[in-house]
């Protein structure tokens, strides 16, 4: 079995360390993430503002301002190592291999160009199709995004479209090149939820008929839920938990992923819905000691000194607590 | 229903306006700038064809007539010469300082800026020192400086223009730029894997370059009134060859006995500086209109 997933991981993410240097001032947004993508495989990044899972997503390709960002670790698609290669390598990934899509629809198209020539640019970046085969492939796009009357959407600017209309161009535009990777950065969360729920289910069957992997970026656990096989769980810029979706649901193995599934409406713990006391860590300066144990409820004076690392529960299942064992769903 | 898909773009460059570009509602002030200024245009098209004598043909017998006499239609200037033919010739000098002068500063200009909003940095600042350079100066002055250095005459005045007045455009286009490139869609291209070069020009340039083209209409008519006053002072056209300015600038000996001369190149001028003031007018109300 392991060698079977060995084989088929599409990206790998070891050690993973970005800090934003700017004004005199560092932060360090994501301290040491390890993950891997499996083929055809939705991972989500669960995790609060601040968390670093926008961050994480963003560095897989080298988004961020290269003059303002520093990298340390190792990001590989398919053995090519990612992080910190040339621009033009990046940028050959960029779209063709490893696309992205945003959250909010409303910014993320550009607002002179027709959806059409959108698409078409993308298109002609990374494919060799004729002027006719990309407006052939347009048109099969958005009617495999579900958009209703497709030619006249075409020749319509990102104005004239609904927010849910939106995103689905950003999906078509995402899908052009038929990436392996499709990395969605909170897709849903500008939208209301009919709408979010349409978009989860359709990336969900794209995914599937495409056989693409799937890094689903989100703050909300119950849209980790519905679409993802496995869920990593991100606190103060670090991977607290590691688990199969079914399983953090059922028992989560660390306490601040337990506090997220007690602040979910309709979570066991009576009328009021629950808050995590306290903020989350400055990422100035991350101790190497647990970042979570503040606002702690299990926290003992073993936790103070005790340096973190990811422990290895079972198998594929990681919590970054060293008492994870006595950690419950109804604190 | 057969609908046709319509083209791709054949070409990156292919969208030089940040305007959308099917069916545009024609406002009123739109309609009237876009009027004067196409009258202006068409006078200096078919000035020749239509002028009833030659611009510079003397006759000296029939010199400072009022308009609407004996066969001049906007009467004659201290030399005879038929006041009508030499504003329609001089309607092709002036149109060429203003558009040759405009296009000329809007794209050196613009791409100046363009390059310093997107790449930053170094380049940014040492651009950016020029312009303020030239900003240190009164513009006028600094035209007439090098227009004496280089010598008068219409191309040198116009080699001092482009010289000077590029900076406002690199200016205005680089703070959109700054602007626009933080925006989200920029970050959406770069991770759809677009170059910097079509990234800058396919997507940040159509969406920063409004204001420029609205500023270009004003420094149209600026180029204009810069060409009229060097005229004037002597250092543009030179003679025989009709100006506006220098038309106005000649008659000022005449002004109490044949006021004609002055009004008819200035009203020349109004109509054209009006024109180009309502069109950059109604643009950037398009433009506000647009960005709610």
């Amino acid at each position: 079995m392991s060698a079977d997933q060995a084989s088929s991981v599409v990206l790998e993410v070891d050690d993973l360390h970005v800090e934003f240097v700017g004004g005199g001032r560092s932060v360090k947004a994501v301290n040491g993430v390890t993950f891997t993508l499996n083929a055809g495989e939705t991972l989500g990044i669960v995790g609060e503002s601040g968390s670093g899972k926008s961050a994480v997503l963003r560095s897989l390709i080298g988004l961020h301002t290269p003059s303002s960002t520093n990298y340390r670790g190792s990001v590989r698609y398919s053995g090519e190592e990612l992080l910190g290669a040339r621009d033009g390598a990046l940028r050959r990934v960029r779209g063709a291999e490893i696309a992205m899509i945003f959250q909010d629809p409303m910014s993320y198209l550009n607002p002179v160009l027709t959806v059409s020539e959108q698409i078409g640019e993308t298109l002609r970046r990374h494919t060799r199709l004729g002027r006719q085969e990309r407006a052939a492939r347009a048109l099969e796009l958005l009617r495999l995004v579900g958009i209703s009357a497709p030619e006249h959407r075409l020749r319509q600017y990102p104005h004239q479209l609904s927010g849910g209309m939106r995103q689905r161009v950003i999906i078509a535009i995402a899908l052009a090149c038929e990436p392996r990777v499709l990395l969605a950065d909170e897709p849903t969360t500008a939208l209301d939820v009919t709408i979010q729920n349409q978009i989860l289910t359709l990336l969900a069957d794209l995914r599937q008929r495409l056989g693409m992997s799937m890094v689903l970026v989100s703050h909300d656990l119950g849209v980790i839920a519905q679409t993802c096989d496995r869920v990593l769980v991100m606190y103060g810029g670090q991977v607290v938990e590691l688990a199969r979706v079914a399983d953090v649901l059922r028992l989560p193995r660390h306490p601040y992923t337990a506090g997220l599934l007690r602040c979910l409406p309709g979570s066991a713990s009576g009328r009021f819905l629950h808050a995590i006391p306290g903020l989350p860590p400055r990422l100035m300066d991350v101790p190497v000691t647990c970042t979570f144990r503040p606002r702690c409820e299990l926290a003992t004076a073993e936790c103070e000194s005790w340096t973190t690392s990811l422990l290895e529960i079972d198998a594929g299942r990681a919590s970054r607590c060293l008492r994870h064992e006595v950690v419950q769903i109804d604190g | 229903m057969a609908t046709e898909v319509p083209a791709l773009p054949s070409s990156p460059l292919a969208v030089p306006e940040g305007l959308p570009r099917r069916r545009l509602p024609m406002r009123l002030p739109m309609v009237v700038g876009l009027s004067l200024v196409g009258f202006m245009v068409l006078l200096a098209l078919i000035g020749p064809l239509v002028a009833p004598y030659s611009p510079n043909q003397l006759d000296l017998l029939h010199a400072l007539e009022p308009p609407f006499s004996g066969g001049h239609l906007l009467g004659t200037d201290q030399f005879g010469r038929d006041e009508l033919s030499r504003i329609l010739y001089a309607a092709r000098i002036d149109l060429l300082i203003a558009f040759g002068v405009t296009l000329v500063t809007f794209t050196f200009g613009t791409f100046v800026g363009l390059v310093a909003g997107t790449v930053g940095g170094v380049v940014d600042a040492v651009l950016m020192r020029i312009v303020d350079v030239f900003f240190a100066f009164p513009l006028v002055v600094l035209v007439l400086a090098i227009v004496a250095i280089l010598g008068s005459g219409l191309l040198y005045m116009m080699i001092a223009m482009w010289l000077v007045t590029w900076v406002s455009y690199a200016r205005i286009v680089r703070g959109q730029v700054l602007l626009v490139k933080r925006q989200d869609y920029v970050t959406a291209a770069r991770a759809l894997g677009f170059s910097r070069w079509r990234t800058m020009t396919r997507h940040i340039l159509p969406n920063a370059i409004a204001p420029a083209i609205v500023y270009g209409m004003i420094d149209a008519v600026n180029n204009v009134s810069i060409g009229a006053a060097l005229g004037f002072l002597g250092l543009g056209v030179q003679d025989p060859t009709a100006e506006w300015g220098k038309m106005i600038a000649d008659s000022q000996d005449y002004i109490r006995s044949a006021w004609w001369l002055a009004v008819i190149p200035g009203v020349a001028i109004l109509i054209f500086g009006l024109g180009l003031s309502v069109i950059g007018d109604s643009l950037a109300d398009r433009m506000r209109g647009k960005a709610n």
